[in-house]
């Protein structure tokens, strides 16, 4: 791979120990996968925040990285595996609080924008349609590349840091423009109602058309929530974060439709339910907000939820940015949510939080949910906002 | 054998083959290098101080972090060879400072051959009893 005089320099550490490091992965990276070169970046996405996730060995190595490394681009950072501030009344110990607050600190020392969400488009960190990125945090990745028109690989937590200490990233991948041409088209002849389905289409595309990059037609309407979701489960059931919506998604027209072809009737819509949900009717926990809630889902969550209560049995979770939470708070949602019993999880979401063994079951809207709830050994049901909200209020999935 | 470098440096140590891909994340124990993953044809094996030979990683990227706290309390592999290197074992080894090759016909290695990574060569220096 080329490398500038300064890059060179860079690499043989004459900026200090986090920029060299960081040059030997975005050079390695780069060398994998055939990169020319460098580019220059002009935002990153942190993901690996949670100390559940990153352990004692993860807050040691961003610390060690913290001595000396600041980020030279706009940097906004994942869910963590907490709420910073409510954390106490969401069952989270001492220890972990006391571990994930330092995980915290040595992030904003270096310069990052404590951010905690993994909707940064939604809060302040919104790349343009074709300007390279390097975020993390597959489902951003995914609305970046298909919504918005960036340009993004895939990066994991410790690559999208390297790219932060330089700027720059390795010219590759979805960074190209000849590896985000459409490869497989997929007809969908269901209607989609409410927001649980665009999981579902997500998870029966990801999982038929894997490490593709699907032309979708037959979609009439979807607003940035529902993208928000589909965008989150087609990557994590299995395609490449990159899809394009015939009127709905921008740069599609610039490609014809795939001859290879796959059609999403009702039934297989019906069959991704079945796949997804389990066999549960009493409900541990609720939770919507994966990806975060924006402020118009909070506020339909608030009107939905006025003059009811959530079952006893029963905990429900609005997971958001604290941006959105401030935004709520000032328009009395978070009130009327709080009043029915509800509770904000900011900063943190179902996916990186430590639920292991703390709920036999979750409702929620959303199929990445799922597939993570799965992993801490949870039932799971997936459905719209309004059945979720009466499986709070009445502790039951009907 | 000539392969391409991961993370430069030198490792000796006797060869721990699998052709199976490793996930760090949830298939090993980094506080012993134990082998957890269920069902894989390692399981139960130490890594800890041998030269891992695998096809490529798989599995979420904090592998990546695992293999650093496994560096940090000595229990990771002394070097790592791979037929392809991914994204996650690339920076796990970057920042442990663990050796890594990679584009190495790993055929040619067997579980207890003495092997030793020198940059971008791979040399076996004694092969184990076949």
């Amino acid at each position: 791979m080329y490398l500038t005089k300064k890059e060179n320099s860079m690499l043989n550490g004459e900026n200090g120990y986090s920029v060299k490091k960081s040059m030997e992965i975005l050079v390695a990276l780069g060398e994998i996968y055939n990169a020319e070169k460098l580019i220059d970046v002009g935002s990153v996405q942190v993901s690996g925040v949670s100390y559940h996730n990153l352990g004692d060995a993860g807050l040691e190595f961003l610390e060690e990285l913290a001595k000396d490394g600041k980020v030279k681009v706009l940097t906004t950072l994942n869910p963590a595996g907490m709420d910073l501030e409510n954390w106490k009344n969401l069952g989270i110990s001492e220890d972990f609080a006391k571990k994930q607050k330092m995980v915290i600190n040595a992030y904003e020392r270096m310069g990052i924008l404590i951010s905690c969400t993994c909707t940064p488009y939604l809060i302040g960190n919104l790349p343009r349609y074709g300007e390279h990125i390097a975020w993390s945090e597959s489902s951003a990745v995914t609305f970046a590349n298909s919504v918005i028109g960036a340009k993004t690989n895939r990066e994991g937590g410790p690559s999208a840091l390297a790219a932060a200490f330089v700027g720059k990233t390795p010219y590759y991948g979805l960074h190209l423009d000849e590896n985000r041409i459409p490869n497989i088209h997929v007809q969908v002849d269901s209607s989609l109602k409410k927001i649980s389905d665009f999981g579902a289409l997500g998870y029966c595309i990801g999982t038929k058309a894997e490490n593709k990059i699907p032309y979708l037609t037959g979609i009439q309407k979807a607003d940035v929530d529902e993208l928000k979701s589909f965008s989150a489960s087609i990557v994590t059931y299995g395609s490449k974060p990159l899809y394009y919506i015939e009127g709905i998604t921008p740069g599609y027209e610039k490609y014809q439709i795939p001859k290879e072809k796959i059609i999403i009737e009702q039934n297989d819509l019906q069959v991704a339910y079945s796949q997804i949900n389990d066999e549960v009717s009493d409900i541990e926990l609720v939770c919507i907000g994966c990806p975060h809630c924006s402020i118009k889902e909070i506020s339909q969550i608030a009107r939905l939820l006025s003059n009811k209560q959530i079952s006893p049995k029963t905990e429900f979770w609005v997971a958001s940015s604290r941006a959105a939470k401030q935004l709520s708070d000032v328009h009395g949602y978070t009130k009327i949510i709080e009043r029915a019993g509800g509770k904000f999880a900011c900063d943190t979401c179902m996916a990186v939080a430590p639920l292991k063994g703390r709920f036999k079951s979750v409702a929620t809207t959303s199929a990445k949910g799922c597939y993570y709830s799965r992993q801490n050994k949870m039932l799971t049901k997936m459905g719209g906002i309004k059945e979720c909200i009466d499986a709070a209020v009445t502790g039951k999935w009907k | 054998m000539k392969g391409r470098i991961i993370m430069k440096g030198n490792a000796q140590d006797i060869a721990l083959v699998t052709s199976q891909t490793i996930s760090f994340y949830g298939g090993v124990d980094p506080n012993t290098g134990i082998i957890i993953e269920k069902g894989h044809e390692l399981q139960g094996k130490s890594v800890n101080g041998k030269i891992l030979v695998f096809p490529t990683g798989k599995g979420s990227t904090v592998g990546s972090y695992t293999l650093y706290r496994m560096k940090k309390s000595g229990t990771a592999p002394s070097g790592i060879i791979n037929k392809e290197c991914g994204t996650v074992i690339a920076v796990g080894a970057i920042i442990s400072e663990i050796p890594c090759v990679d584009l190495i016909d790993i055929s040619k290695i067997q579980t207890g051959d003495l092997v030793s990574i020198e940059n971008e060569d791979v040399i076996i220096l004694n092969v184990a009893e076949r």
